[in-house]
């Protein structure tokens, strides 16, 4: 249980670290597109890291007791949860910025717009 | 194993995202910080599960993010200006 504690106490810190780095470049990037690329790559890298401690600590429990406690639950179940946050937050920030690009959102200090050229072909 | 600071840290990062989205300009912006914070929000359930050892708690977690999932398609397809 030891080992599975130090395990957790890594993915804990590496998945906090980047949840407050992507939230903090909400705030640092100038205009819609650079903060979608801060919040969503690394607010999904720190929250695998995070539901993966959970993981390693209910499926320590169930391992060291046996039997089929609530604990065997949990971790299916939270590994469910991963599965469904890491198919929705890729397909929505596609759509997020596929929308702010066709409303006409222009990303700072922006010369040229390639896409929308290539669209008026 | 103590998760209360976890869940402090998470507070704070949600806190940190929402003064995005009511200072943010522009629509697109504001979903973005609301993306986010359903995603912190996620994570902060599955941890709670973990910390008062309620299994409910994962499956409204799961819930959740297939209905955030939705709401930020529906939003979109809004700021893209479609007609439903």
């Amino acid at each position: 249980m030891d080992t599975l504690n130090t395990v957790s106490y890594v993915f804990i810190g590496i998945g906090l670290f980047f949840n407050l780095i992507g939230v903090l470049g909400l705030h640092r990037f100038p205009d819609m597109y650079t903060r979608l690329h801060a919040a969503t790559k690394c607010t999904t890298f720190g929250s695998i890291f995070l539901i993966a401690a959970v993981i390693v600590q209910s499926a320590g429990i169930w391992a060291l007791e046996g039997a089929y406690p609530s604990q065997s639950i949990m971790c299916i179940h939270a590994v469910l949860a991963l599965v469904a946050l890491l198919v929705t937050n890729a397909t929505s920030a596609h759509a997020m910025a596929r929308a702010a690009h066709r409303s006409g959102e222009k990303p700072a200090r922006a010369v040229v717009d390639d896409l929308a050229e290539k669209e008026n072909d | 194993m103590t998760w209360l600071p976890v869940i402090i840290v998470m507070l704070v990062c949600i806190i940190i995202a929402v003064a995005r989205v009511f200072i943010g300009p522009g629509a697109p912006t504001r979903l973005v910080a609301f993306d986010t914070i359903n995603t912190l929000v996620v994570t902060s359930l599955v941890i709670l599960a973990m910390m008062f050892d309620q299994v409910i708690f994962v499956d409204v977690a799961i819930v959740y993010a297939l209905l955030s999932f939705a709401m930020t398609l529906y939003v979109a397809k809004y700021i893209q200006g479609d007609k439903f």
